[in-house]
């Protein structure tokens, strides 16, 4: 069960990110929450990687044989990261416009485009 | 070592890099100079890497890491012909909305040039990677570029309603991608298609591969605006710069299905051989209600860039049920569907644009009549040869592409019923919409939704005034895109190119030797003559869709009465536009249940 931990730690923040964006009544939490569910992507992937004892997958000085976690799946998280960090600058740029022109950031306000 | 194929993604990549710096810095007219230059020598590369591929699958290992002892850690683009293809049609489109875009975008956003560069970079990338890592990466450049494409009028509540909606669902569908990047790494320790298919051929597929299956596949299919992940696209495309649409639809739309045939035929299909076909069956459900929902969403909308999004959506549905037919024949239709289905859309979102700059709106109801009397002959004929294509109509190739699809799946009595109603719908729609304009026909009453008339209200942003002549630059793509699709649709002996192309790109062990060993065995294939009924079908389609467009303008005093008194009849239709309500949480609770319902369904399939 403690093996699988962080894969439901993973399920239970993609749900729960979901599930704040789907109710959202704030923009700016529904910024927050899809956050949330990005961070079970970092979860997982770090589980992924994970080596029992590892150490920071950094060589220099130590002897080339040390057990170290897996730089793979560190390298898709920083991507991740800065996409994220990318993602998130847009959505609120464009929330702090829209707020501009119809004064609310309630996103169930009805919308210009429906139908 | 061969550099077309890395140069083909780092040019537009590189170009845009370059272009920020100096944006400010030079004239309009010297960017779209340089731009231009940029965006010919990507599609010459294509070019040349597509002539580079029909004798063998082009390898590029970046940095020199090639595979050793059959263990591939290197990043690798992995270029047969189909990829090679996709990326070409990707340099034509980026090409004919870069033309488009001189006089279209008049008060020019500074931004634009760069954004379409890295989009276009993106998405070549998309279709010549190999590898997991690398197709993230490019996923993640084109969608992000897409979003700040689509947010450029900023100071517009809808583009922003529109880039949020696109932004927030397509991180979802982002977010379902890597984590099924995960854990399939986690299960083979890989991140080279060749190299994770081997590992995970000739195994059942066990919960861990469905799961990423599923996940992979709920990423792409929300790319590919698949229902019921499709909400965000036609938001997207009401308020995109229209030479942004050109590619929005043309092709980033496609890219998704795309990588759901490359990522299943080199990765799954060893795994999931007792089980295609159940899965198949999964994508065919899934084709078949987009074809339904995006036809009739299409058909009820008055807004024209609107109209066109959701007919993008319903031929998508075709395309995934070219691919959920689990054969060579059935994708090798929908590959050429793709370039027949990219060329016409592209033509039809610049005939968008140019209703736009000539007349202020975008409105069909309140364009009645506006066509005429503006005298847009030129226009008026594009718009209804485009329409008759979209329908099906022959020579074009999306009408080709249609009649491979039903031949390879004759088992199915219902799939050519269902591919006809998508190519009735929406060429009737656009039909219907080219009679209202440019011929006065029908009324200009209807019932108005909120996204009918938002053109009206904000797209004079986009040009800066209505004008009295359409510029040659803007009917030079539409015309040039629609000469193309023609001559793809004539060019004897496609179909049996196109064969060939698939059957290798389904062959999955020959592509893992190719990329692991660099042995590349190419098998031949035989090919079938098309059947002559196909091109009846399709002048039966083109005669039905013109059919639907007179019956709708003719009877448009009854539907109208219906739809105000909200009859029975319209019930349904009613319900259907009032869940695509505009609002970014419900489009994530559907992308949830969406998830949910395919994630179940996918696991009964394989499991």
């Amino acid at each position: 069960m403690i093996d699988h931990l962080p894969y439901v730690l993973a399920a239970w923040l993609l749900l729960v990110g979901l599930y704040g964006v789907a109710t959202s009544r704030h923009f700016v939490h529904l910024v927050v929450s899809l956050s949330i569910a990005q961070a079970s992507t970092y979860v997982l992937l770090l589980e992924v990687g994970y080596v029992q004892g590892g150490s920071a997958p950094i060589f220099k000085d130590v002897p080339s044989a040390t057990r170290v976690v897996d730089p793979v799946v560190q390298a898709l998280v920083l991507t991740d990261l800065v996409i994220s960090v990318a993602v998130s600058g847009l959505l609120l740029a464009f929330i702090v416009q829209s707020h501009k022109r119809t004064n609310t950031t309630d996103p169930t306000a009805p919308q210009p485009l429906a139908g | 070592m061969d550099a077309v194929a890395p140069l083909a993604m780092f040019v537009p990549l590189a170009g845009a890099a370059v272009l920020a710096g100096l944006t400010g810095i030079v004239h309009r007219v010297v960017a779209d100079l340089y731009v231009l230059v940029v965006t010919i020598a990507t599609t010459v590369l294509c070019a040349v890497l597509l002539r580079r591929t029909t004798d063998h699958r082009v390898l590029h290992w970046f940095g020199g890491w090639r595979p050793a002892h059959g263990n591939a850690i290197g990043v690798a683009l992995t270029v047969d012909t189909i990829g090679a293809a996709t990326a070409l049609l990707i340099g034509v489109l980026a090409l004919a909305a870069f033309i488009f875009s001189w006089r279209h975008l008049e008060s020019g956003s500074r931004h634009f040039h760069v954004l379409m560069l890295l989009f276009e970079g993106g998405m070549i990338g998309f279709a010549l990677t190999g590898d997991l890592f690398l197709l993230f990466v490019c996923f993640e450049l084109m969608s992000v570029a897409a979003y700040a494409l689509t947010g450029l009028k900023m100071t517009d509540a809808g583009s922003m309603q529109g880039a949020i909606n696109f932004a927030v669902v397509n991180s979802a569908g982002s977010f379902a991608l890597l984590l099924g990047i995960g854990l399939v790494y986690a299960r083979t320790g890989s991140l080279n298609f060749a190299l994770i298919g081997q590992t995970l051929a000739g195994h059942p597929a066990d919960g861990t591969v469905a799961v990423a299956l599923v996940l992979l596949v709920t990423g792409l299919l929300t790319k590919a605006a698949i229902v019921p992940f499709h909400f965000w696209l036609a938001d997207a495309h009401a308020v995109a710069p229209t030479p942004a649409c050109v590619l929005f639809s043309g092709i980033m739309v496609e890219l998704g299905l795309y990588g759901t045939a490359r990522i299943y035929w080199t990765m799954f299909s060893g795994a999931l051989v007792p089980r295609q076909h159940a899965f198949g069956l999964v994508l065919l459900g899934l084709g078949a209600a987009t074809i339904v929902v995006g036809g009739m969403m299409c058909f009820l909308q008055h807004n024209l860039k609107r109209l066109l999004a959701f007919s993008t959506i319903s031929h998508a549905g075709v395309i995934l049920v070219g691919l959920g037919l689990m054969n060579h024949d059935a994708l090798a239709g929908a590959a050429v569907y793709v370039v027949g289905h990219g060329l016409i859309k592209g033509a039809l979102f610049v005939m968008a644009g140019i209703v736009l700059h000539r007349t202020g709106a975008l409105d069909e109801l309140s364009l009645r009549g506006r066509g005429r009397a503006k005298r847009m002959w030129p226009s008026s004929a594009l718009f209804i040869v485009s329409g008759l294509a979209l329908a099906g109509a022959p020579p074009f190739a999306l009408g080709l592409g249609k009649s491979m699809i039903d031949d390879a799946g004759a088992g199915y009595w219902w799939l050519p019923w269902l591919l006809a109603f998508s190519g009735v719908v929406t060429g009737g729609a656009v039909l219907r919409a080219s009679g209202r304009i440019f011929g006065g026909w029908g009324s200009d009453e209807g019932i108005r939704y909120p996204a009918d008339t938002y053109a009206e209200l904000h797209e004079e942003h986009e040009t800066d005034a209505a004008h009295e002549r359409t510029p040659l630059v803007l009917i030079f793509p539409a015309f040039a895109l629609l000469a193309l699709s023609l001559v793809v649709g004539l060019w004897h002996g496609l179909a049996d190119h196109v064969e060939i192309a698939a059957a290798r790109f389904v062959d999955r062990p020959a592509y893992a030797a190719a990329v692991l060993t660099g042995h590349d065995h190419l098998i031949s294939v035989s090919t079938k003559a098309p059947a002559v009924s196909a091109t009846f079908i399709g002048i039966a389609e083109a005669a039905a869709a013109i059919a639907l467009a007179l019956v709708s303008l003719a009877c448009q005093p009854v539907t109208a009465r219906w739809r105000s008194k909200r009859v029975d009849a319209y019930a349904p239709m009613a319900v259907l536009r009032d869940l695509h309500s505009g609002r970014a949480p419900d489009y994530v609770a559907w992308f949830t249940l969406g998830l949910a319902v395919f994630g179940g369904l996918t696991y009964v399939a394989v499991h």
